[in-house]
């Protein structure tokens, strides 16, 4: 085996090999190289997360017709690092009667939450943190605790801003978990399997083929799920100063910032993954190492989708972002997974399996779209007129001299 | 040793100190937080019984749903927090001797039960227990009914809740 065959294998057999030759335990060794990869896996989560953040500013930039960050080294590519150095030097402010302990693990909570979802995404045909058989279950419970972490936040400033945006947090993280949930029911359904590299080999045709309005019901409640423009209610600054992290200064705020991008990114993974089919490309028999970058790639694509929604939409309204969940999105993503289920098992094995599920979808997305405009002339039937106002008559010409 | 013994001794602590500090908490939000790092310690121990599917559901169910929920009544029923911490703390120690009763008692029992000091047998390579899992829970052979039940169960308690929550007064 050549070095270019599977580098990260090598690099691990080499340490076992030297641990083996201090003549450790066998239970260390493991434990040791288990350590090892969890080190690996997260720091490079939190090594993409600087070169993100330059990557989101360049491309908010240009979507605003700007040039973004370009001072500190070519093409500003160190000005997080000069922005991190800025944060670490600021002055560390805690508020009066603040919750101490609570107010200084929600930052590195939020952060955790998201780097925990790391460990089951797979890089490459076997390069994965681990290969648990509930992974899907998995990502979905380590999410809980950014929502535990936004409310830590929140209630520990001791602000009533940063309550009232935890509060807007709990609603809409867990309203949208809902539909997020029952869309990512229907990769699983497609796979016969919840293990993450079992979702990826089973897309021999990508998923997004079979399932095209889950794939964009997922980015979507994905989006919400971050907190992002459209949906940045949780820390609208025009509102609620900026939500539960109103209080938070220097790298205790960078920390949050780090996760939301991180976490944006992750999105971008996770759609890959369930339907853009992960890893898979061209020459991997040659180099498996080369899914690594088909990931990214994909990911990159849905980033960008992310960053694109951020950039062009304006924010929701509150009872919108609320009704648009629970009268549309979940009974969308409901209808779409039984519909799935039943089509899958009805053409199981023939050869218009892909053409059939992609029939059902385009047949929802028009009865939808059907209901939707249903639902929109209502509203615009049952909304009152304008009423003319009464304005005040200007004094005749001759009165006033 | 080995390192998970350590893990598990490790656990174990951090379980029984937070479920200590749970009880023992004059904020209820305290207590809360404590909670969730009592329920995160039992979803460890369930990973380490190799029962992964049972860890998740323990974190998604538990912390997910219902520590935030308990937090949120706690946050809304604030005006009351003070009056709730005297009652709590007035019979304790009355609570600790009930609480020590039934844990001896329950230890006593288990102890009886041949399963409770023996090692627990090694898992077949190659078993996928989600697998089986499901297959027991809508299978005749298996829990079929007990599912079904469970399920028109929370389908009623969705309905009731929907009824009661609906706006007074405003059509039908």
């Amino acid at each position: 085996m050549t070095f270019w065959d599977d580098p990260i294998a090598l690099i691990g057999q080499w340490i076992v090999d030297l641990m083996v030759q201090l003549n450790l335990p066998t239970n260390l060794i493991v434990f040791i190289s288990t350590l090892v990869g969890v080190i690996v896996v997260a720091s490079f989560g939190l090594i993409a997360v600087i070169f993100l953040i330059w990557l989101e500013r360049k491309v908010a930039a240009r979507f605003q017709d700007r040039l973004g960050p370009n001072r500190a080294g070519p093409y500003g590519l160190l000005q997080t690092l000069a922005d991190i150095i800025k944060l670490i030097t600021k002055e560390d402010i805690t508020p009066a009667k603040a919750d101490k302990i609570a107010f200084n693990i929600a930052p590195v909570l939020s952060v955790v939450a998201v780097l925990l979802i790391w460990a089951v995404i797979p890089f490459a045909p076997g390069w994965i943190g681990t290969d648990i058989n509930v992974g899907v279950l998995y990502i979905a419970a380590v999410g809980s605790f950014g929502i535990v972490s936004v409310l830590m936040a929140g209630w520990s400033s001791n602000n009533k801003y940063a309550l009232l945006g935890a509060f807007r947090a709990v609603a809409q993280l867990i309203s949208y978990e809902v539909p997020m949930l029952i869309t990512l029911l229907i990769p699983v359904l497609l796979a016969r399997t919840m293990g993450m590299m079992g979702i990826v080999e089973a897309q021999s045709t990508w998923f997004v083929l079979l399932a095209p309005l889950p794939a964009f019901l997922f980015l979507l409640s994905s989006i919400a799920e971050i907190g992002r423009t459209p949906f940045d209610l949780l820390e609208a600054e025009s509102e609620i100063v900026a939500g539960f992290h109103t209080e938070y200064t220097g790298m205790k705020f960078g920390l949050f910032f780090a996760g939301e991008f991180l976490h944006a990114f992750t999105v971008g993974v996770l759609t890959a993954i369930f339907f853009f089919g992960g890893w898979r490309g061209p020459f991997l028999d040659q180099l498996p190492w080369l899914g690594v970058f088909y990931l990214m790639a994909k990911a990159l694509l849905g980033y960008f989708i992310v960053m694109w929604v951020r950039s062009t939409l304006p924010r929701i309204r509150i009872d919108h972002m609320l009704a648009f969940n629970w009268k549309f999105l979940t009974p969308l993503s409901l209808a779409l997974l039984i519909v799935t289920a039943i089509l899958d098992k009805a053409f199981e094995g023939s050869g218009s399996h892909t053409i059939a599920l992609f029939a059902g979808n385009v047949l929802i997305f028009l009865v939808s779209l059907v209901a939707l405009r249903q639902v929109s002339r209502r509203q615009q039937a049952a909304r009152k007129p304008f009423k003319k106002r009464k304005v005040a008559k200007a004094p005749a010409a001759g009165k006033a001299s | 040793m080995t390192p998970i013994q350590g893990v598990f001794l490790i656990t174990a602590a951090a379980i029984l100190w937070s479920a200590y500090m749970v009880v023992t908490r004059d904020n209820l939000i305290h207590s809360a937080l404590y909670l969730i790092i009592t329920l995160f310690g039992v979803a460890v121990l369930f990973v380490l019984l190799e029962a992964g599917f049972l860890a998740v559901v323990q974190v998604l169910v538990y912390i997910g749903a219902i520590a935030i929920l308990m937090i949120f009544a706690v946050m809304l029923t604030r005006g009351d927090v003070d009056k709730l911490e005297q009652v709590s703390i007035a019979n304790s120690g009355f609570v600790a001797m009930i609480s020590i009763l039934f844990f001896s008692t329950l230890i006593l029992l288990m102890g009886q039960w041949p399963a409770f000091s023996s090692t627990a047998p090694e898992l077949e390579a190659g078993r996928d227990t989600v697998v089986e899992l499901g297959t027991a829970l809508v299978s005749p052979k298996g829990y079929v009914i007990p599912f079904e039940v469970a399920s028109v169960l929370l389908l009623a308690a969705l309905i009731g809740a929907l009824y009661v929550a609906r706006p007074q007064g405003k059509g039908k």
